[in-house]
């Protein structure tokens, strides 16, 4: 592994002049073995804040039932179903990191894929949440599983794309939750060999007795590869079985093909944003920007200007399509987007979405970390509102005028919206406290091969083209955690 | 007689270490084994380890996880509970394919996982089985068995002159038993 230098072309995925196997384990564990600082008790006071309002709406919905939420007998399905696929749609950049990068090779998942995996886990959470909410009672869904029972048996409907839901979205949970498990066990070790007492005993539990030794290492990293080559298609398939339960449906504005690649894209686009929301942050705060670096940045907001261009070229090819079609529900139905009561709902999601990221066209704009962070939360609120217009604007005006409505959220349904933000930040805040937010083993593979430091031993060797040394210099220039200067004299 | 166990030599550096497997197999030293907080790529070939064989437990899971699936959804709308939707035919493959798929994922997944746990002894629980502490961190160890080879000085040597920053004799072999 270690004796193959990458080419010095390439951007470094590590930067800094001093790091070693120990430094990535003192630097990343900083948190994990220290008392948090001001910022993390900030945040996870105001994330708490949040996690007892939906508490509170949570159970103001179970006790009084879903007439506690505005919905009425046209707009049966709002902010809850919104609610959920957001947030399955932001689980989806963690797999997409840990997996399609993996068989894509690409190393710089390695010092992002923990977070976002994590982030995965607490976003399907979120949307888990609705699911259980929306039944108004919650026990029932055991109704949604194939059991025996006294009704025939009367089994579930599985022909219904909604039951497809069911069996994705826990496949996808679970499988999430193995990988990242996996992924966390060498870590753990590493926490339990340098601790003492009752914390070494508890992360021993974690660790399941992990050595390191070398036929361990050879089957995780089959592991690794076999799950990641099962997740690619799950992850695709996840979203496409969201979309179904949409475009199963004969609703004009739901029922059209292009809905799987179009939500997948989405999916992608806002996991993304809030991967870059969540880590913009946490690199400052941990300090872990010789991990999470520039090139890393970038390249997620180039992934998030490519989903963000494909998810425009949807929003057109459905106007496109509605008017083509001649079908004059279908027409009426985005018509009723663009100009309709709801028109400022479309136009803040065509801004979001397509408007807005296509500034990352610009590298001063990709690299520019506080604008980068804006758009990220642009990006967010644009893809809620996408939600939002295909359920709610679809919804209220259906095919008998006559019982034509407006959807006017009560203060539970923003309660609990709200309230699904903070219980997501308080899961993070607390994973980022107590496992390593930063794959240390992965990180480690990779410092050898793809750092600043072994390029920089390149340079000072000599035998490189001078026009491709002065190529890689020229892209450090974008670093924020690398002197420019320091070259110079190289 | 001396009292120790295992002779760990400790490297910084992967590439030492390998370069320290090939002196001790030269000078036919057998390994006990090799611990690393990171993998390192070619090693098991250097230690004759075979293949991992998961792959074909993951297959073989996953086609059990499909056929579990297939048949099932197959008793019940076709056997057990045909419902008449439109005069549709009951066996409608397509409307199989989601669920058939995502068990086929879960069951590769779980069977996959735990067969690697099974067969690695890693469970919650497990005493960690470790000879130093600093191999989970950033020490690089080849773990030599004691007994047998002799004498334990030249061990001692071959690894330092490949570079190993220190060499441990010591008189138990895992130090994480408290």
């Amino acid at each position: 592994m270690a004796s193959h230098s990458e080419s010095i072309i390439r951007e470094p995925l590590i930067t800094g002049n001093n790091i070693t196997y120990g430094q990535i384990t003192d630097d990343v564990l900083r948190p994990v073995e220290n008392m948090p600082g001001k910022a993390w008790w900030i945040g996870f006071s105001v994330a708490s804040l949040g996690s007892l309002l939906w508490v509170f709406a949570i159970s103001y919905t179970f006790w009084f039932g879903i007439g506690a939420w505005g919905l009425n007998k046209t707009v049966g399905w709002a902010w809850d179903i919104t609610g959920f696929v957001w947030w399955v749609g932001i689980g989806h950049a963690g797999t997409l990191i840990s997996a399609v990068l993996l068989l894509f090779r690409q190393n710089w998942r390695n010092s992002i894929n923990r977070s976002a995996e994590a982030m995965t886990i607490f976003a399907v959470i979120c949307a888990a949440t609705y699911i259980g909410a929306h039944m108004g009672r919650p026990w029932m869904a055991v109704y949604s599983l194939p059991l025996p029972n006294q009704y025939g048996s009367l089994w579930v409907n599985w022909n219904s794309p909604l039951i497809w839901d069911v069996f994705a979205i826990s496949t996808y949970f679970s499988v999430s939750l193995v990988f990242w498990y996996t992924g966390l066990l060498p870590d753990i070790a590493t926490i339990r060999d340098r601790a003492t007492g009752l914390r070494r005993r508890i992360y021993s539990v974690l660790s399941f007795g992990w050595t390191g030794s070398v036929k361990t290492w050879q089957r995780f990293e089959t592991v690794s590869l076999i799950l990641a080559g099962i997740s690619t298609p799950l992850v695709l398939s996840v979203h496409t079985i969201v979309s179904m339960d949409f475009a199963t449906s004969l609703e004009p504005g739901w029922h059209t093909t292009i809905f799987p690649p179009y939500f997948v894209a989405g999916a992608i686009f806002s996991g993304f944003a809030m991967v870059q929301t969540l880590l913009l942050v946490a690199r400052k705060v941990l300090g872990l920007e010789n991990y999470i670096t520039m090139f890393h940045i970038e390249s997620m907001n180039k992934i998030i200007l490519l989903t963000g261009s494909i998810v425009g070229v949807a929003y057109l090819t459905e106007l496109f399509i509605a008017f083509y079609s001649q079908a004059e529900y279908e027409q009426y139905a985005f018509m009723n987007r663009i100009s309709g009561p709801y028109w400022w709902a479309y136009w803040s999601m065509m801004t979001c979405n397509v408007i807005t990221p296509q500034l990352f066209w610009f590298k001063k704009i990709r690299t520019n970390i506080p604008l980068a962070w804006t758009l990220s939360i642009v990006v967010n609120i644009g893809m809620w509102f996408e939600r939002f217009v295909i359920i709610v604007t679809s919804l209220h005006r259906d095919y008998i005028p006559s019982s034509w409505a407006m959807f006017y959220p009560t203060w539970v349904d923003v309660s609990v919206f709200i309230g699904s933000i903070g219980l997501f930040f308080t899961m993070f805040l607390l994973f980022i406290r107590v496992l390593p937010s930063v794959a240390m083993a992965e990180v480690k593979l990779i410092l050898k091969s793809s750092s600043e430091q072994a390029k920089r031993k390149i340079l000072e060797n000599g035998h490189v083209e001078p026009a491709e040394a002065e190529f890689y210099i020229s892209s450090l220039g974008k670093f924020d955690s690398v002197e420019q200067s320091s070259y110079e004299k190289v | 007689m001396s009292s120790t166990k295992y002779i760990l030599g400790i490297f910084d550096d992967p590439d030492d270490l390998m370069h320290g497997i090939d002196k001790l197999q030269r000078n036919s030293v057998p390994i006990y084994d090799v611990y690393s907080p990171c993998p390192i790529h070619g090693i098991d070939a250097k230690l004759g380890i075979k293949d991992s064989r998961l792959g074909y437990a993951a297959f073989m899971f996953g086609c059990l996880g499909g056929t579990i699936m297939f048949s099932m959804v197959y008793y019940m709308l076709v056997h057990d509970w045909p419902t008449n939707i439109g005069g549709k035919n009951y066996f409608a493959i397509p409307d199989f394919v989601p669920v058939t798929f995502e068990w086929t994922v879960l069951w590769t997944a779980f069977g996959m996982t735990f067969t690697f746990f099974f067969a690695t002894h890693l469970f919650p629980g497990r005493a960690p089985r470790v000879m130093d502490l600093r191999a989970t961190n950033d020490k690089f160890i080849i773990a030599i068995d004691a007994k047998g080879n002799t004498p334990h000085a030249d061990i001692t040597n071959l690894l330092k002159e490949a570079g190993a920053v220190e060499v441990k004799h010591n008189d138990r072999k895992y130090v994480s038993y408290e």
